[in-house]
């Protein structure tokens, strides 16, 4: 370790103004960061002297770790959609996981390169360090997509996303909106043909030529699409091979949808890593799965013909589509979700309630989960308003007590 | 009355004094005294380098209230007057030794005279601002804490080895006359002096910063806009008591040497503004790295050299490993039980233990990116982030509705040492403090 150390130290002038690559100043600094904890000490006018050992690089990963199971699990259905598309009836873990690994591959790099990128950029350019809130972003956003989404349109996407919803706003702690949802968003309505229907959710390529092609129209709606264009009271979900879904296979995430998100139980590990951690908002988390269910309640209890997705159950709203992921890493999300206390209860359990509302009432969008969280980003601020003056009021009201007393 | 406080940070670290400390006494041959302890006050000199000064001779007057006076803890002479940039004054050191300065005499009748003519009075603070007390101005209250639950700092009750239970209470009874309220002594579950008549005496229990004025305020009786309300520790009381029922000026404090460079931790009777050297001596072991000597404990103290001096409050001094010469490898992802963290993605956090931290930040810094943090180390009706966000806008109105009289920077200590984006809340709210004293002047 101390050779690789020497060699920083060695290297470390070039990249400091002047030198000749100082216009990577910033990406010598993330990785110097990254393998060195900085010996940066508290200033000596500080009164502070020591500080907590947590920091925004541990934080972050812990989410990425969260988000884990979530991955490997996407990989193993991309497979088995795939193998389930072809006929197979046999369904061999390791070339499974193979394909949906290498289909993912391209995507998750693609993400990283372009958002990374732009962050380095934006943090030499303002001579700032490199702020880790994309290693979470990066790893988000394939996992919300269709696996076989399209490497261009998710560089745009990832491109738009990063530059104008968060650094015009001023970078990781600024911004108003989920940058991984805004790169959802963006490919939900720059490219609706691409990104939704019932020939996207199964990937049918053969990634670096492995595996076997699919027939380009092959069809598998997820039950949410399904759902959309059902019509009467008898509600029967059908998986890609026209076998029924139950509630088992919906639970484990057996189903075609977004890479990562169908696997209810892997949402849950992801789930316990980050509330026994600490770093995520169990109120939020809680008052979001509290909110839908009760809209889901609500719904189911005045099923109408009208809108099909009245008929699913508590239980099936809640682990269909992608509203578990959306409750426990999009809506937990510290700097785009309500920051006060009393703010999190209200924020949570209006995603969770405006999720299922869109999902139910607006069969024009399948899900709603996206929409859901981004509109309360919007709303958050008002909440946290709200909370914030009524602490303001009762200062107010103290001092005017006092003074009425005397 | 009994006031219980849940938030807050209780830190395990290593260097703790042992249970049976004895008190060593110290002699003092060279003190100091640094204007930069006592905020709001403007620095004036009474004196020139080679004056004879008595213990009690004024040193300083503040231009802004000239009857507030810092005078010398010690007999002796003006050794030096150290200044800085734009002859800023840094300190005034004092040497001990025979003087013909005479010894100097008080106006019985006026308390508020003597209290500030002696020095006395400059060791008091006023919230809002947290700044030294303006003689003229009408005191809503008074709080003393006699509690201390920061980070190794020793019980206030080692004072009882100065000070007796006459000393308060001849302290309260002078301090009851400069108020028209109440006078509050609010003391832990270990206080020995019994009932202090005349003041209302409040047992206090919680984690730091439950030791601190603003907190005790908070929860007692909130300083609202236009309200002032002093506060002073225990040993100020002792001292006042002193002066006004015996009439003798006493400086002596006690000071805990603790921390997890120290070797031998220990208790020790000296002299306000004392020179640490003397102090730490024996103490520590020899060591090749760095070093960082702090008066006060390690969440609100002042990092000074093995060449500085004891500053306000002058308890306590702690000694930490500097950490600026630690190379360690990707210790974000470290998962070793001695790292001290708030954080359960610690092992440390779950172990019963003993800590050894550093002075490094353990990061970089950052927007605030996480929320919740800063209110889970406030034990008062504030929501710091808002605060800190209107200060650091420089929005006056909104730093009032937020309650910026009730804070004072120490309060924000906790915040700051959990804070995972490292961002220097103190500061802020010092700056914030000074900001908004200077619009309202």
């Amino acid at each position: 370790m101390a050779s690789l150390r020497n060699f920083l130290d060695k290297v470390k002038p070039n990249f400091e103004p002047g030198g000749k690559l100082h216009a990577f100043r910033s990406v010598f600094d993330g990785f110097e960061t990254f393998l060195y904890t900085p010996t940066t000490t508290s200033a000596s006018t500080s009164s502070v002297h020591v500080h907590d050992s947590i920091d925004s690089k541990r934080t972050m990963i812990i989410v990425v770790c969260a988000l884990i199971p979530c991955f490997l699990f996407g990989m193993y259905n991309t497979g088995y959609q795939h193998w389930l598309a072809l006929g197979e009836t046999s369904f061999p873990f390791w070339q499974l996981m193979l394909y949906g690994f290498l289909t993912i591959l391209p995507r998750v790099l693609v993400a990283y390169i372009v958002g990374l990128g732009i962050e380095f950029a934006a943090a030499q350019i303002k001579g700032d360090e490199i702020q880790e809130g994309f290693l979470v972003t990066g790893i988000l956003v394939p996992m919300i997509c269709p696996a076989e989404v399209s490497l261009w349109m998710l560089a745009v996407a990832v491109a738009f996303a990063v530059i104008f919803a968060k650094e015009v706003f001023g970078g990781t702690g600024y911004n108003v909106l989920n940058v991984a949802l805004v790169t959802r968003a963006f490919l939900f309505f720059a490219y609706p043909a691409q990104m939704s229907g019932d020939h996207v959710w199964v990937a049918s390529g053969t990634p670096f030529g492995y595996g076997t092609a699919l027939p380009d129209a092959f069809a598998g709606a997820t039950p949410l699409g399904q759902l959309a264009s059902q019509s009467g009271p008898d509600l029967t979900l059908v998986g890609i091979n026209g076998a029924p879904i139950d509630t088992w296979q919906a639970f484990l995430g057996l189903i075609p949808g977004s890479f990562g998100e169908t696997s209810t139980l892997c949402i849950l590990i992801g789930a316990i890593i980050l509330l026994v951690s600490g770093i995520a908002s169990w109120r939020i988390m809680l008052s979001v799965f509290v909110g839908g269910a009760v809209m889901s309640f609500v719904a189911h209890t005045f099923s109408s013909e009208l809108y099909p997705a009245s008929y699913l159950g508590v239980a099936d709203q809640l682990m269909l589509g992608g509203f578990a992921f959306a409750a426990v890493f999009m809506a937990t999300d510290p700097v785009t979700a309500a920051r006060t206390t009393t703010g999190k209860y209200i924020y949570g359990f209006l995603v969770g309630v405006i999720a299922i509302l869109i999902r139910t009432y607006n069969t024009g969008y399948p899900e709603g989960a996206m929409l859901a969280v981004l509109l309360m980003n919007c709303f958050a601020p008002l909440i946290d308003y709200c909370v914030v003056q009524a602490n303001i009021r009762r200062r107010q009201n103290r001092l005017n007590a006092k003074t009425a007393r005397s | 009355m009994n006031l219980k406080l849940n938030k807050g940070l209780t830190l395990n670290i290593a260097g703790a004094l042992p249970q049976d400390a004895r008190l060593q006494k110290v002699n003092t041959s060279l003190c100091a005294i640094v204007p930069d302890d006592f905020p709001g006050f403007i620095p004036k000199l009474c004196v020139k380098e080679g004056d004879a000064v008595n213990a009690g001779t004024p040193i300083l007057y503040n231009k802004a209230d000239e009857a507030l006076k810092i005078t010398s803890p010690i007999a002796g002479t003006v050794k030096a007057i150290v200044r800085g940039e734009r002859r800023k004054i840094l300190r005034i050191e004092i040497e001990a030794g025979h003087t013909q300065a005479p010894k100097p005499a008080f106006e019985k009748n006026d308390t508020i005279g003597m209290l500030a003519q002696s020095g006395l009075l400059a060791l008091l603070r006023q919230r809002p601002f947290d700044i030294v007390v303006d003689t003229h101005t009408t005191v809503r209250d008074i709080f003393i804490t006699a509690y201390d639950p920061a980070p190794l700092a020793p019980s206030p009750v080692a004072f009882d080895a100065i000070f007796t239970a006459d000393d308060y209470r001849a302290g309260v009874a002078a301090l009851a006359k400069l108020t028209e309220g109440k006078v509050y002594l609010c003391h832990g579950a270990d206080w020995k002096a019994g009932n202090i008549a005349g003041a209302e005496m409040v047992t206090v229990q919680g984690p730091f910063p439950a030791g601190n004025a603003g907190v005790q305020i908070a929860n007692i009786a909130p300083v609202n806009k236009g309200e002032t309300v002093w506060t002073l520790d225990l040993p100020t009381l002792g001292r006042i008591g002193r002066l006004t029922g015996k009439g003798e000026l006493c400086w002596d404090t006690i000071v805990a040497v603790t921390g997890p460079e120290v070797a031998k931790p220990a208790l020790r009777q000296t002299i306000i503004g004392s020179a640490i050297a003397p102090l730490i001596d024996g103490c520590l072991d020899s060591a090749e790295h760095h070093r960082r000597i702090i008066s006060g404990n390690v969440l609100v103290g002042q990092a000074i050299g093995f060449d500085g001096f004891l500053r306000f409050p002058y308890r306590q001094i702690s000694v930490i490993a500097e950490g600026d010469d630690k190379n360690e490898f990707m210790g974000w992802a470290s998962f070793s039980p001695g790292k001290m963290s708030e954080s359960r993605t610690f092992p440390g956090h779950f172990l019963n233990r003993l800590f050894r931290p550093d002075a490094r930040l353990n990061g970089g810094r950052r927007a605030m990116i996480m929320s919740g943090e800063y209110d889970k180390m406030m034990p008062m009706d504030i929501l710091p982030e808002y605060l800190l966000k209107a200060i650091l806008s420089d929005n006056i109105e909104d730093m009032e509705k937020l309650g910026i009289y009730e804070v004072a920077p120490e309060d924000f200590a906790a915040a700051e040492y959990a804070d995972t984006s490292k961002l220097p809340l103190q500061q802020i709210v010092r700056d914030g403090l000074n900001k908004l004293r200077k619009e309202l002047m």
